[in-house]
């Protein structure tokens, strides 16, 4: 299995590789960590005439606090976050998610930012940076714009993202312990039929839920987050609220799981995730 | 269009005209010679062809040779020196660690990695860590015994 030929290019900064994006247009492609991009290559399924390696672009990869909040360079890898002690202390779901994505192989090359522009809905990240209201920055030849979380997926494999922007930055809001992933994965590739990212805001007697795997892109449980807005956070509750976590989505129906089952998954889910993270709290 | 690249592989320079879409493995294996990296799945599952790129384990069969011009890649030849096998190799031979060996170079390059972030790894972190990585002889407990033995064994070089 090779990919079709193609043209590479190693771009050194962020400007030359979206003045190179502009250049060659739509049949040019971004790589991050290959780990998406370089298997559908390999099954033509993508064949683009120019390859645009962004790895020698200078500080795209990092995990800083920035005021309030911890900033993720777009090709930071899975096992940067996974390893780093900053977001072990400052905010635990992603360090709690990193691990369960893919392989330790995989974790080393595939890339945080890589995985949200490809947006493949069984993917991992999308249901941690929905949960945590992240934002996204995103740099074209007009400058840079942020957006958030809940406006950055538009369908399958398919984000705001334009064809010669590049996702530069990642923020995220530190917070306490009380926060979860529960995953159900398929059995070969570990990519989710079902995972459910929880954090329990005690404070402000709040939760936010974000879904991966389930539907054509991944979602904010919303129904779930509107029951359970300042009530005590006990069986009964979480119970209830969990029973609503595919109202109004349309799963997805496949190989790997029926719509039906997804829609069980998804609520057995959501209830593994509330409970743990309360049980965190 | 060819393009040269340059990787440095068990130390050595390795220099060759490779086009942009060739895998590193198919470098490592027609280019330099080096056949003991494996070409398993072809699609990113079986991690029978993991190297070391930059002392990270990575599944050369899902990386471009290009990506890897400029850098250090070490691979299941680069392990034994001075005619002494790495603890990892002695502990897949004690311990019974391979039968067909089809997995074993790429189990080995994962162990490898392994031991080296984590020297004393619990029977499960071991399972964790060789999760992309498939043998279909062993039933892998002989593999987790191997990776154990090589723990112990560089602990008590290091003593
Ligand atoms: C065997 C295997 C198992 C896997 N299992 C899982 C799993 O369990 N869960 C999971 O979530 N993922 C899984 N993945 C996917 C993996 O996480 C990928 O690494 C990730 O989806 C893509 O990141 P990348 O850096 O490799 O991106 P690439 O493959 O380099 O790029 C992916 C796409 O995004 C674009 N792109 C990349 N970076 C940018 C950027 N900064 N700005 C603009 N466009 C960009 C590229 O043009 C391309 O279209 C698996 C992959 C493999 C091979
Ligand atoms: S041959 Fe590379 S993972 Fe199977
Ligand atoms: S020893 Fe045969 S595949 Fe592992």
């Amino acid at each position: 299995m090779i990919p079709a030929a193609f043209d590479y290019l190693r771009p050194a900064t962020l400007d030359e590789a979206i003045a190179l994006l502009e250049l060659h247009g739509a049949d040019a492609k971004v790589l991050a960590g290959g780990h998406s991009l370089v298997p559908v290559m390999k099954l033509r399924l993508a064949q683009p005439k120019t390859v645009i390696d962004i790895s020698s672009v200078a500080d795209l990869s990092y995990v800083r606090e920035q005021g309030d909040k911890i900033a993720i360079g777009a090709m930071t890898t899975h096992y940067d976050i996974e390893a780093s002690p900053l977001l072990r202390d400052t905010c635990p779901l992603l360090t709690e998610l990193a691990p369960q994505i893919g392989d330790a192989q995989v974790r080393n090359r595939g890339t945080i930012g890589g995985s949200l522009v490809h947006a493949d809905p069984a993917a991992d990240w999308p249901a941690a940076i929905l949960a945590l209201d992240a934002d996204l920055e995103i740099a074209g030849s007009n400058g840079r714009r942020a957006v958030k979380a809940t406006e950055f997926f538009v369908g399958m494999m398919e984000t705001v993202v334009q064809s010669s922007e590049i996702l530069c930055e990642i923020r995220v809001p530190t917070t306490a312990r009380s926060v979860a992933y529960v995953k159900f994965a398929q059995r070969a590739s570990g990519f989710a039929i079902a995972g459910v990212a929880v954090v329990v805001d005690g404070a402000n007697k709040t939760v936010s839920v974000g879904v991966t795997g389930v539907a054509a892109r991944p979602y904010r449980a919303l129904a779930v987050e509107s029951v359970l807005r300042g009530k005590v956070l006990n069986r009964d509750a979480i119970d209830q609220a969990a029973g609503i976590a595919a109202e109004g989505v349309e799963p997805l129906d496949d190989i790997h799981a029926s719509a039906a089952f997804r829609a069980h998954l998804v609520q057995v889910n959501t209830r593994r995730a509330l409970e743990v993270a309360v049980s965190r709290g | 269009m060819k393009t040269v690249v340059n990787i440095r592989v068990n130390g050595v320079e390795q220099k060759h005209e490779v086009e942009p879409r060739t895998l590193l493995v198919h470098f490592l294996r027609d280019c330099c010679r080096l056949t003991g990296t494996h070409v398993g799945c072809e699609t990113s599952i079986c991690g029978a062809c993991t190297v070391l790129f930059e002392g990270k384990a990575v599944k050369s069969c899902t990386l471009l040779a290009v990506q890897a011009d400029g850098s250090e890649v070490t691979t299941i030849e680069g392990l034994a020196g001075d005619g002494r096998l790495h603890p990892v190799q002695e502990g897949f031979w004690e311990r019974h660690g391979l039968q067909c060996g089809y997995c074993t170079p790429g189990m080995i390059m994962m162990a490898v990695q392994l031991l080296e972030r984590n020297p004393k790894p619990t029977r499960e972190e071991i399972s964790h860590a060789i999760e992309g990585n498939l043998c279909r002889c062993t039933g892998y407990s002989h593999i987790i015994d191997a990776i154990e033995y090589a723990a112990r064994k560089i602990a008590e070089v290091k003593k």
